[in-house]
């Protein structure tokens, strides 16, 4: 099981594990501008998204951003 | 009326003594939580409805050093939710503020800076705080400070594990930080950021987050001001409130290590 933000991201049997971190973005309609993401605790820089593989047990969570202030 | 207020009703008005402010602060927060926000430092990315009140909470509070930094001057449309007058319309804000918090708290230190902060000196500015408060009105801005103070934190704590003595001189400040812990991870800043406060939305719906260990998020996480609603004083207070108060527990040692 791979979760993000405490859901489980492979329920519908999509496997995610061995893919990058970029490639469940591609997934998503997250805006990479606008997002901050842990790994299992650790920030996942953003030059590192391309290369960052997931795997079984990952927990990542997305902090996404709206405006205003 | 002409009840109370002694010094008025004499003619004579009179700032407080430090000594008197001090003694005060001890009265309502406790002698040791006092000794420890004096002893702290905050960084405000962003004076605007966020950080104008952030700014003037933690003053009032007794923090003893704010970092203040803002690009951009007082607009009009910033007075309905901003901490600043009518008479300083145009003034940059990172001079307008620090006026504003010297009538409040006189012995509070204040480092100024009209600057946008960016990728590049992001770390620069905010190197001498203890903590960080994100207070940024563009989502791009917040997203990019929490990233850049974050991968910060991964940095220190891999250059730790890699060997270095905390106590060595090229770790900088020492361990003297009352609220660090035992782990001399003083160069590794708490993060306070916040999203989701536009609207007329119900104020309980402002909630704050421990995300992990160093990175706090406050506000609802939705209330885009781009979906055409507005920023409401008192919510971007609430969510500014809910920052600041996070501050204020992180230092005193309310928070977990």
């Amino acid at each position: 099981m791979i979760k993000v933000n405490g859901i489980d991201i492979e329920a519908d049997g999509t496997v995610f594990a061995g893919k990058t971190v970029a490639e469940y973005l591609s997934t998503t309609n997250y805006d990479c501008k606008r997002i901050a993401i842990e790994k299992n605790g650790e920030i996942v820089p953003k030059a590192k998204y391309g290369e960052t593989l997931l795997a079984e047990g990952d927990s990542l969570e997305v902090v996404s951003f709206v405006g205003g202030g | 009326m002409s009840a109370g207020c002694e010094s008025s009703a004499a003619g004579e008005l009179r700032t407080p003594s430090r000594e008197e402010m001090l003694a005060a602060l001890v009265e309502r927060q406790g002698a040791e939580n006092v000794q420890k926000l004096q002893a702290a430092t905050v960084a405000i990315c962003g004076l605007g409805g966020l950080g104008s009140n952030v700014a003037i909470a933690l003053a009032r509070a007794g923090v003893g050093k704010l970092i203040l930094i803002d690009f951009d001057c007082v607009d009009v449309t910033n007075l309905h939710r901003q901490q600043y007058k009518a008479s300083q319309v145009g003034v940059a804000k990172a001079v307008a503020l620090p006026e504003n918090l010297r009538e409040i708290a006189p012995y509070i230190e204040l480092e100024s800076h009209q600057v946008r902060i960016t990728e590049e000196n992001v770390m620069e500015l905010v190197g001498k705080a203890d903590i960080v408060v994100e207070a940024f009105d563009n989502a791009e801005a917040k997203a990019m400070l929490v990233n850049a103070v974050l991968e910060h934190n991964a940095e220190v704590a891999s250059a730790m594990a890699s060997g270095e003595d905390c106590a060595s001189p090229s770790a900088g400040r020492g361990c003297a930080n009352p609220f660090a812990g035992n782990d001399c991870a003083v160069d590794q800043k708490f993060l306070v950021a916040a999203s989701g406060m536009a609207g007329f939305g119900d104020a309980n719906s402002i909630q704050t987050r421990r995300v992990s260990r160093k990175f706090y998020m406050c506000g609802d996480g939705v209330s885009d001001v781009n979906d055409g609603v507005g920023l409401v004083a008192p919510r971007v207070m609430a969510c500014a409130a809910h920052e600041a108060q996070t501050v204020v527990r992180i230092i005193c040692g309310l928070e977990p290590k």
